[in-house]
């Protein structure tokens, strides 16, 4: 646990079919960073989330979690990084044969030496930290509105108390209430635990007031990876219209993708 | 990564404390959670020490969330600690305290259970009357507005459920015909009977067999698939948007299903026949040595054409149901993965028994028709 890199990509190039997607990719993210990456429609976001976590293998270059190249490493290895992050998923990804409570839960039974009172008590603490409340814990995914199953996913993703947080367009379909607080409670949690995000968002809201940095990627590399104020002072033309031109008013909000 | 650990010191002042140090996190603590915890809370019965949890270098929910355990739930008063670790631990005191649900003996339980579950099956069957309700319904409405009927649908149906159907109908048919053929032959050899394999195998085959055959391996090969798919696309939404799009989802993806294998199912189980048939031409070649051409020959005349019909008939309203089962438990799926998987099996048992039953019918119905 030294002072390596949360989150290093190199070189990256995938594709989709016989699409291009990314062309020599770098992002490095350091513990601690809270990074918005914000791109256009198609532009790749996912899938380099994807990568990055492992759940693609990339066509050329390395994606490094916690150091460790979770495809090819050894399957203690893997296990061990994978316990250190939690993602949440655009659509949630709640299993939907599982109560609010046992989807929360499963994380932690399945570490397999944690009795189920500690168990109860953890999923409660996770629920309460996300606002749902204790009657919704018997729930079926199917009976939760979309913004709820956002923050039991949420809820599901903190389980194990990670050190990295990887989230998925995580205030889209929240309101501006909720979304306000899912800022605080990152912020909180990135405060006192030095808890490291990274996040997709289109939600220019969200980017200003929780990230520490933004990755720009368009032309399937980063363009742009800065401070979101030196981020507006760019001149590309992708950041130009997603943030309105440069100092001009009100931000321009991109419509979330399908 | 160190080590959680708990020690008891006596300062100089002769005050006790309890000094918590190393990380108290989930990942450390795992190992001995349940030691950590005892311990803990044998410690805690003492009101009077000080806790001491400047020395904790990461902490985390689940740790705080042990400390505060051991605590009983109360705030010590007598307690250092470093100032971001108090939120993480005010954070934990936040949370109302849940009681676990208690179990309780019910000994009306069986009862009711039973109870609901003949409720189930009542509401199921009107369930069922409906969508055949539905479904004749649209009938008349397509016959009374020819352009609406779905053809497209109808004729994928065709082709996913029979086209795709034939290497594997026929396949199984010959063998089944091999294998009846090789059965009997012997018997009817030891009385000298042997030509009789014609009516024998001409009979089952045609009039049972077949259609059987035919019954059951749709079921399980395009039954599935349709209640897979049904019922996804009610996990995903996708029926409720067709209705709002103003398609009815009755006549735009039941009715071709339905249809489709009325079509469909006489002419994959003639198919299935013709290879059983020829199989067991082939089979009583070797063993009685009838010739193929011997065996084609006398079949029609053995066989009444009648037979050829009930096949028929048979074939066609085991499709329909068939489609009309699979429909329905796809209709019936809640929106949940292990809804889809328990619909599809119970829609292929059920489509399988009913077959089954029906083909009973059939039998007791056309008793006295098709024999010499």
């Amino acid at each position: 646990m030294t002072a390596e890199p949360v989150i290093e990509v190199q070189k990256l190039w995938t594709r989709r079919g016989r699409q291009v997607i990314h062309r020599d990719l770098d992002l490095r993210v350091e513990a601690g960073e809270i990074i918005g990456l914000v791109g256009g429609s198609g532009s790749g976001k996912t899938t380099l989330l994807r990568v990055v976590i492992g759940l693609d293998a990339p066509m050329r270059g390395t994606a490094r979690l916690f150091g460790v190249d979770p495809l090819n490493a050894p399957r203690r290895q893997r296990l061990a990084v994978q316990q250190r992050f939690g993602t949440l998923f655009q659509a949630g990804a709640l299993f939907s044969a599982l109560t609010v409570f046992d989807n929360v839960a499963l994380p932690l039974r399945e570490l397999r030496s944690l009795d189920q009172r500690l168990i109860r008590d953890l999923v409660m603490l996770k629920l309460h930290l996300v606002e749902i409340e204790p009657i919704h814990a018997g729930k079926m995914p199917a009976e939760l509105s979309g913004g709820m199953i956002k923050r039991v996913a949420l809820a599901r993703a903190l389980a194990l108390d990670p050190e990295l947080l990887v989230l998925d367009e995580p205030t889209a379909g929240l309101d501006p209430d909720r979304s306000r607080s899912f800022v605080k409670l990152i912020q909180s949690l990135s405060k006192e635990h030095g808890l490291t995000v990274f996040m997709v968002t289109h939600d220019v809201d969200t980017l200003s007031t929780l990230a520490t940095r933004v990755a720009v990627l368009a032309e399937g590399r980063i363009v742009a990876d800065g401070p979101l104020d030196q981020i507006r002072q760019n001149d590309h033309p992708f950041i130009a219209s997603f943030f309105g031109t440069a100092g001009s008013g009100a931000p321009r909000v991109e419509p979330a993708p399908a | 990564m160190t080590a959680s650990l708990i020690q008891l010191q006596t300062r100089a002042s002769g005050e006790r404390v309890v000094v918590l140090s190393g990380d108290w996190t989930l990942k450390a603590l795992r190992p001995a959670a349940a030691r950590v915890a005892r311990a803990l809370k044998s410690l805690a019965a003492d009101s009077t020490l000080h806790w001491d949890l400047r020395a904790i270098e990461a902490l985390d929910s689940a740790g705080a969330l042990m400390i505060w355990r051991a605590w009983g739930g109360d705030r010590r008063g007598a307690t250092t600690i470093k100032s971001e670790h108090a939120a993480i631990l005010e954070r934990v005191a936040e949370v109302p305290p849940v009681e676990a649900r208690r179990w309780r003996l019910d000994l009306l339980a069986p009862l009711v259970l039973l109870g609901r579950r003949e409720s189930q099956i009542f509401r199921h069957d009107i369930a069922l009357v409906k969508l055949v309700g539905g479904l004749v319904l649209d009938a008349f409405y397509l016959v009374a507005h020819p352009r609406e009927i779905p053809w497209k649908e109808i004729s994928a149906t065709i082709y996913k459920a029979g086209v795709m159907a034939m290497p594997v109908t026929a396949l199984v048919g010959f063998l089944i015909g091999v294998v009846l053929s090789y059965l009997t032959a012997d018997t009817l050899k030891a009385y000298g009977a042997g030509v009789y394999i014609v009516n024998l195998l001409g009979i089952s085959i045609v009039r049972e067999l077949g259609p059987l055959l035919v019954a059951i391996l749709i079921a399980g090969r395009s039954g599935s698939a349709m209640t897979a798919q049904i019922g996804v696309m009610r996990v995903t939404e996708e029926i409720d948007a067709l209705v709002t799009i103003g398609i009815s989802p009755i006549s735009r993806l039941i009715m071709p299903k339905v249809i489709g294998l009325a079509i469909v199912m006489p002419l994959v189980s003639l198919w299935a026949i013709g290879a059983a048939l020829l199989g067991g031409a082939i089979a009583a070649k070797a063993q009685l040595g009838l010739s193929v051409v011997y065996f084609l020959g006398v079949l029609p005349k053995v066989v009444s054409p009648d037979n050829l019909w009930i096949a028929m008939v048979k074939a066609l309203t085991f499709g329909m149901a068939i489609a009309m089962i699979a429909s329905d438990f796809g209709l019936r799926t809640k929106p949940n993965t292990e809804s889809v998987s328990s619909s599809i099996t119970t829609a292929v048992v059920t489509s399988i028994t009913i077959v089954i039953l029906m083909d009973a019918v059939f039998a007791i119905l056309f008793r006295d028709v098709g024999f010499e």
